[in-house]
């Protein structure tokens, strides 16, 4: 029937991030449960039994310790993959740094949901925005193809020698962690040759021994972290480039922002993961109903691709940043919207920026919900204060 | 092919969200594009549960839950009540877990003559096969039979990658023996 | 005062790729007492060599005759670029066979 569905097999995002870490012939994977990601690495460990990847399975006893693990195989050249959510990762805070600090190339998937408390096990991106101040390149994916290929993308780009930094790529739990979806698996080798094993180049050796975790005094740990920022600043043409050679090599690429029916739009809604995909399925009967209005979607947020955020917003006159986090207390509480004020001030830009909080805890949004949005960002009010979309008063 | 959406009304522990992802897995290996995904929920066996596949052949699909189905799927008796059938399109499906004729459901519940309804005795046949009230693959059956959305081979061989062995074999039979009796009342033109 | 270098010179994450380098970092001017260790009552039971946390206590293949006429194949010294002048080898030594002296003394 559709030439391009034909090879593709029904999996949730989830199992298609497994299939990545097989196919990527990962070697170390240290697992820790915590719903929405537990079928994750529950995947992986069904492989690893199969036979069908020959990789250490470590079953530690925190997340705190999954990414200890991570980062310590990673630094003696091996291929490292962990896997969090929400309070998990919350967890694994303190290590989240140590991570991009030490220059890790590991790839972590987050499910992201909720935190406690109280208690919600369901799906907002409050873990995830949480984490972004921690130095890792940070990637959406909206489908779970897009998860598949970018958890290949992900670990090109990681063990590149001129990036060496962590990556982590999110996507909705539940949303899309749980939903079964069409994917393509792509041939094993084929996926090698396009990520072949890299290692780290001052891995833990005892033919060439070197120190790892020293403890640096004033005068140079400030030079260590502007060598994070350089190294994340620098990395963004890697990851532009990366994209671009996946979809020379297997027919899919992503960019670095994705502008959907955007080019004759006025307005713009800002999403990403499964918002993204939902707006896309929605935007032409938004569209009948007489609202100019495109999407932006945020693929690549660390580094933040800001020369195509202004490619894409430079005229347009309404820009509505839909944050699915809190940043309690903040000029905008959505971090994101809080991220696009900055950035319109340093370009210039001169758009009218509406801030919206919405599907906290996984409240849900449907189509009315979207066209209410549009609406507002189509009308082009200027609305001071971010609005707490849905909230009952 | 326009945009399928059903609906799927279980208790806990009935299979509603496997049986979703099994008819969207079906149409994916038979070229579609499906979604299917469940109400989340703390999931505990007995509490009334939903699920929702998408069946199109637009790439984009909305990830949001299903307020208006062209399909409900009803695998509970309990469940047979009108608050279930909320949101369905006129000329939608009705496909119930009941020994009750079509006719006879649509007088028990005083249904508008604006759904077609089929009905299988689905918990009499996962009682003969699956020994236990895992009505999930019984009901696909019925809703193959009722909608020709995807050939029943595909299903079968599904549920045989799914649950391998015997039970895959009892799950092949259960779906079968269902699509044979299940009853189909068209009132409507089919969507 | 040593000019350092810039953040483009320096190993990423802080590794430490010349290993051994803490012998080019003398802690040896630090001290106001040395010890000094008498060979005719040290027994050579290895206990300062083994305490030492800068690992300052050398073991040398130097024979020493007591005058009660007793023979030693080592004897031992102390590396002053890195002894610290803690006192823990004359602290640990069963048989107070080592002294703390002002450096200037010794």
């Amino acid at each position: 029937m559709l030439e391009e569905a034909k090879r593709a097999i029904p999996l949730s995002t989830n199992h298609a991030i497994a299939y990545a870490v097989k196919d990527l012939d990962v070697d170390v994977i240290s697992a820790y449960p915590i719903t929405p990601q537990t079928t994750v690495v529950e995947k992986i460990s069904e492989f690893i039994a199969k036979g069908e990847l020959d990789a250490e399975y470590i079953h530690v006893e925190s997340e705190h310790s999954a990414l200890s693990a991570a980062i310590s195989a990673s630094l003696t050249g091996a291929r490292a993959f962990t896997a969090t959510a929400s309070q998990g990762f919350a967890l694994m805070h303190e290590m989240l740094h140590i991570a991009s600090g030490l220059r890790a190339p590991l790839v972590m998937s987050v499910a992201m949901r909720s935190l406690s408390a109280p208690i919600s096990i369901w799906n907002d991106q409050s873990d995830l925005f949480n984490a972004r101040d921690a130095g890792w390149i940070i990637i959406f994916a909206h489908t779970a193809q897009e998860a598949y290929d970018t958890i290949i993308q992900s670990y090109k780009i990681a063990e590149d020698h001129n990036v060496l930094l962590p990556v982590m790529v999110g996507y909705d739990g539940y949303v899309m962690s749980h939903t079964i979806e069409p994917v393509i698996i792509e041939d094993k080798e084929k996926v090698m040759k396009f990520a072949p094993k890299v290692q780290y180049p001052f891995k833990l050796d005892p033919d060439k021994p070197v120190s790892i975790g020293s403890i640096t005094p004033p005068e140079y740990y400030y030079e260590f972290k502007y060598q994070q920022v350089q190294a994340i600043n620098g990395s963004l043409p890697t990851i532009e480039k990366v994209d671009e050679d996946f979809g020379k090599t297997f027919g899919r690429n992503y960019g670095l922002m994705e502008c959907y029916m955007c080019e004759d739009a006025d307005s713009l809604i800002m999403a990403n993961a499964s918002y993204a995909s939902t707006l896309k399925a929605f935007l032409p009967e938004i569209r009948k109903q007489g609202l100019n209005v495109g999407l932006l979607r945020l693929r690549v947020y660390r580094p933040f691709p800001l020369q195509k955020f202004v490619e894409y917003t430079s005229d347009k006159k309404n820009l509505l940043v839909i944050d699915r986090a809190i940043s309690y207390g903040a000029p905008y509480q959505g971090p994101l919207a809080n991220e696009i004020s900055g950035a319109m001030v340093k370009e210039g830009l001169k758009l009218n920026l509406i801030s919206v909080v919405a599907g906290i805890g996984q409240r849900t949004v449907e189509f009315e919900d979207f066209l209410a949005l549009a609406r507002l960002a189509h009308e082009g009010r200027r609305h001071e204060e971010t609005i707490f979309y849905g909230v009952r008063e | 092919m326009a945009t399928i959406e059903i609906r799927w009304h279980g208790r806990g522990g009935q299979g509603a969200v496997t049986a979703g992802e099994v008819l969207a897995s079906g149409a994916i290996i038979e070229g579609k594009y499906a979604l299917a995904f469940p109400e989340f929920g703390a999931e505990r066996r007995g509490a009334p549960v939903r699920a929702y596949t998408r069946i199109t052949d637009n790439p984009n699909i909305p990830r949001t839950p299903i307020e208006n189905p062209d399909v409900v799927v009803i695998l509970d008796r309990s469940l047979l009540k009108k608050e279930y059938i909320e949101g369905l399109k006129n000329g939608g499906y009705i496909i119930a877990n009941t020994p009750l004729k079509p006719d006879e459901l649509i007088k028990k519940l005083n249904l508008p003559d604006s759904y077609n309804v089929s009905t299988v005795d689905a918990t009499t046949i996962a009682l003969k096969w699956l020994k236990a009230n895992i009505v999930n693959t019984a009901i696909l059956g019925a809703v193959i039979k009722t909608t020709n959305l995807i050939k029943i081979d595909t299903i079968i061989d599904v549920l045989k990658n799914r649950f391998h062995g015997k039970i895959g074999e009892a799950n092949a039979m259960a779906v079968k023996e269902a699509y044979d009796s299940t009853l189909v009342m068209k009132l409507q033109e089919a969507i | 005062m040593e000019k350092l270098v810039s953040y483009k010179e320096m190993a990423p994450g802080g590794i430490v790729v010349n290993p051994g380098n803490s012998l080019e970092y003398k802690t040896g001017d630090w001290k106001v007492l040395i010890p000094v260790i008498n060979q005719e009552t040290c027994t050579r039971c290895r206990i300062c060599w083994y305490v030492c946390p800068d690992n300052a206590i050398v073991e040398l293949d130097k024979e020493y005759t007591t005058k009660k006429n007793r023979k030693y194949k080592v004897s031992y010294d102390v590396n002053a670029d890195f002894c610290k002048g803690c006192g823990m080898c004359a602290q640990e030594c069963p048989v107070k066979a080592i002294e703390m002296v002002p450096v200037e003394v010794a």
